[in-house]
């Protein structure tokens, strides 16, 4: 780690300490920390970038080895700037810099680049919202009280029960003083699994609780009954911590109109999102200042800037990384041209390699351009050379959908021990392969991501027609639900896929064993024709699992008799039994 | 069977078609409706002795080449739909001139549009696939079949099965008839005669003059004159061809090759 040297300036009639470190020719980022913190929240953070950045911290008045002002009227937001304008005269005059805030740091940094922003060449919000902009949010939500506008409100309403208390007068400060600090990190380690370290939970913290106070008092009633019209042309980004106890991600809505130059990057995270999750933070921060100043940037990173962007006609999946497999045709290609549509980028793979080069070529006709891989699924080390593969040249995807699969129908008896191996290893052991390896990608990483599995209504559709091709299905959702429920807390969604009777060339490829080959071209041609007849195409399929990635569903069963089966496996499995009896193969 | 003098006078109709595809679509600019189209289309070849029609123009914008949404016939009918830069349009018409008929597909697109473009180039494919099945005198169920199968690898969808019939082809002739010179929204009147009476008399035969997937054209290539009309979409955006396929009792052509879209596709080839 890079030297930290500290001095003091003198601020708004209060010594400031600030704190340096990095190369001082480097591009500058200001950290700014939030409430009852200190300048060493963000000591994980300052690491990271140093290397890169000339990194300056300071404590605010009030807090850690700053001085403390008594009275709530030196809390003020025109106080507060002026500090921050004393620290950007005394370690960088004249510069414009990088300004990065957290929770309170986040609000008056708001202040900052809506007042003066010549003074800043970017900013990056976390957890502290600009409280003109909650006063005009709230009054939007609230002139239309729709229920889902309500639960919002009464959402953040609920996530403010501190500032409410912090206007009581003296009872805060007893508190502080009477020793919160412990049951305060106690607080941190449990509710966001952040453990104490020297620096934060700070010693001062009883001190700077107290004092700091004052922000709340001095600025929080005037701006939120007075809100004012705030705007700024800075390149904004904001991190949007999606479990956050104070600050609602919904406050987040609207902005665009104010800000112009807006990115957003939604996080599975709790408040303290730099302590948490300090490399995500880092890197962002690092990919927003490369991106506005044309630093050079790797794929991930400029597909992860156009992830963020928020801006008009910007499509869904913009930036985003998909990977299908079994994307040669079928449902994989209909959904790897569905995620293209809506500005993905698309890795398609597939056993047949021309089909993928295809599947790839109409992607880039509709979004970015596609890349094609060929890989056995099922054979595990061509799946690791795969992930690998795409990791090292496109980074980690967003989205993986493990959809290659093969059918077999016929009898239980007919099923050789090849038979099974041969279902097992493709429809179980491929979506096996797939989300192991690009779930620990996504986990690596952090910021979360999904995963797709192409289950099928046979899954809950008991058959004796289907012994082999039911019961892997059967696997990949149970394997589905319970990945799904361990990676939950990581931001990381999990989908099964039901599709039911579509109409693919699957059925042209389905072995029906136990008849020979006349027979068995016989029996595909006769279910691929009852298939048209159905005329469910897999364009169906891929717009319901564009929506199951959106809306983050377990279990999605596409056509009518998909969600029938589902519902009558739940209800009737005694009628499901009578109906699995009947001999459709033959 | 035709004779060469006949067939000669099929090739100048079809002629005449494309001549007048190529200078309507030379006029098309932005904001021009479908209907608007279809009256060019219609005066251009009325004023060169056209008579009669198997169908009246048509013209299809945007995603109407892709047939989105259609259900209902009255949905091909041109529309007010307006074009717009980067759309793709279809021309269609079939006129009649003297007994002797065409029927022809022109696709196109105002300015620039990149799937248009795949696609078209893709579409070069059916026009040796086609021919080479009929020549090797398979049923045409099974080169509709075949057809739908490249269709499929290629991640295109099959087009013509929205046409009445669900046909990628059907038989023409020479047009003759009681019935007066009318149209019959939008189908004329001796054609719809004609085509009636062939149906009759094929079906006699075990055989039809419409050409699709179906039972009835589980038959080797009846011979004669056809309009082939594959026609493949992309989200939404269409194109075809249409020309016309002389079939005989051993070998098939096309009875033009000196046509703009064939010009096109060569053109393209070399740029490559």
């Amino acid at each position: 780690m890079t030297a930290v040297t500290s001095r003091r300036v003198r601020g708004d009639g209060v010594d400031l300490a600030v704190y340096e470190q990095g190369d001082r020719s480097r591009p500058t980022v200001l950290l700014v920390h939030g409430y009852p913190d200190t300048h060493a929240v963000w000591d994980e953070v300052a690491g990271r970038l140093a290397g890169r950045f000339h990194v300056v911290r300071y404590d605010l008045r009030g807090a850690g080895a700053s001085s403390r002002p008594s009275g709530r009227r030196h809390y003020a937001f025109e106080h507060l700037m002026a500090d921050m304008r004393a620290v950007l005269d005394a370690v960088v005059p004249g510069r414009a810099v990088h300004l990065a805030g957290h929770d309170w740091g986040s609000i008056q940094a708001w202040e900052a680049v809506c007042t003066m922003p010549e003074r800043f060449a970017s900013f990056t919000s976390i957890s502290g919202p600009c409280l003109d902009h909650v006063a005009h949010w709230t009054r939007r939500t609230l002139a239309r009280p729709t229920p889902s506008n309500l639960k919002r409100a009464a959402g953040q309403a609920v996530r403010s029960w501190y500032i409410y208390f912090f206007q009581t007068p003296v009872l805060p400060e007893l508190l502080w003083r009477a020793g919160m600090s412990r049951p305060f990190a106690r607080a941190l380690k449990v509710g966001e699994g952040v453990a104490a370290r020297e620096g934060h939970p700070a010693r001062t913290m009883g001190r700077d609780g107290a004092s700091g106070v004052g922000l709340y008092r001095a600025n929080m009633a005037r701006r939120l009954s007075r809100p004012r019209d705030r705007r700024t042309d800075v390149p904004t980004q904001i991190i949007v911590p999606t479990r956050d106890v104070f600050v609602s991600p919904h406050l987040v809505g609207g902005l665009a109109g104010r800000v112009p130059n807006l990115s957003l990057r939604p996080i599975a995270a709790g408040h303290w999102v730099p302590r948490s999750h300090p490399d995500a933070v880092a890197r962002w921060l690092a990919e927003h200042i490369a991106g506005v100043e044309g630093g050079p940037l790797t794929a991930a990173e400029s597909r992860g800037l156009r992830r963020a962007k928020v801006g008009p006609g910007r499509r869904p999946f913009d930036g985003s990384l998909v990977v299908v497999t079994g994307a040669g045709s079928g449902i994989g290609r209909a959904t790897a041209l569905a995620f293209a549509e809506r500005g993905a980028e698309v890795v398609a793979a597939d056993l047949d390699l021309a089909t993928a080069q295809r599947t790839a070529e109409l992607a880039g006709l509709l979004g970015p351009e596609g890349h094609a891989f060929k890989v056995d699924v099922s054979d595990p080390t061509a799946m690791e050379d795969f992930a690998k593969s795409v990791l090292h040249d496109h980074g980690v995807p967003d989205v993986v959908v493990n959809n290659a699969g093969i059918g077999m129908a016929g009898s239980f008896f007919d099923h050789t021990d090849d038979d099974w191996r041969k279902v097992l290893d493709v429809n179980l052991w491929g979506v096996i392969h797939g989300s192991r390896l690009f779930a620990a990608q996504m986990v690596e990483r952090g910021q979360g991501g999904h995963i797709v599995n192409t289950s099928s209504a046979a899954a809950f559709t008991p058959s004796r027609a289907l012994p082999a091709y039911a019961t892997s299905k059967a696997a990949v959702l149970m394997l589905s639900e319970c990945l799904r429920a361990e990676v939950k807390g990581k931001g990381i969604g999990v989908s099964a896929v039901c599709p039911g009777i579509v109409n693919t060339n699957i059925t042209r490829t389905s072995r029906f064993v136990g008849q020979d080959g006349d027979e068995e071209a016989r029996s595909q041609e006769r279910v691929a024709r009852a298939y048209a007849r159905r005329n469910f195409g897999p364009d169906g399929v891929a717009e319901e699992i564009v929506a199951a990635v959106r809306r983050d569903r377990a279990v999605v069963p596409v056509t009518l008799e998909a969600r029938l089966g589902y519902a009558a496996s739940r209800a009737a499995p005694g009628l499901m039994r009578l109906l699995a009896r009947l001999d459709v193969g033959r | 069977m035709h004779d060469t003098a006949e067939l000669e006078r099929f090739r100048d109709v079809q002629r005449l078609c494309y001549r007048c595809a190529d200078e309507v679509a030379g006029t098309l600019e932005p904001g021009v409706t479908e209907r608007e189209v279809c009256r060019r289309m219609r005066r251009w070849l009325r004023e060169r002795g056209v008579d009669d029609w198997l169908h009246t123009p048509f013209a299809w914008f945007g995603d109407r080449t892709a047939f989105r949404g259609f259900k209902v016939p009255t949905q091909f009918l041109p529309s007010g739909t307006r074009l717009e830069e980067g759309m793709p349009y279809i021309l269609d018409m079939a006129p009649v001139k003297d007994g002797y008929s065409a029927d022809i597909g022109y696709g196109g697109v105002l300015g620039e549009n990149r799937i248009w473009e795949r696609l078209d180039a893709d579409l070069a494919a059916y026009r040796r696939l086609i021919l080479d099945l009929v020549r090797e005198r398979r049923t045409f169920a099974a080169i509709y079949a075949e057809v739908d199968a490249l269709i499929d690898r290629q991640g295109y969808q099959n087009r013509h099965r929205k046409y009445p019939g669900r046909v990628i082809g059907h038989q023409v002739g020479i047009i003759g008839g009681f019935l007066p010179k009318r149209v019959g929204f939008p189908f004329g009147v001796r054609f719809l005669q004609t085509i009636g009476r062939e149906l009759v008399k094929e079906r006699l035969e075990g055989r039809s003059p419409l050409w699709n997937g179906a039972a009835q054209s589980q038959h080797p290539p009846t011979p004669g004159l056809w309009a082939v009309e594959p026609h493949i979409g992309f989200r939404g955006v269409g194109v075809k061809f249409e020309e016309i396929l002389v079939v005989t009792e051993d070998d098939a052509y096309w009875l033009d090759d000196d046509l703009p879209h064939v010009h096109r596709w060569a053109r393209r080839e070399q740029a490559r």
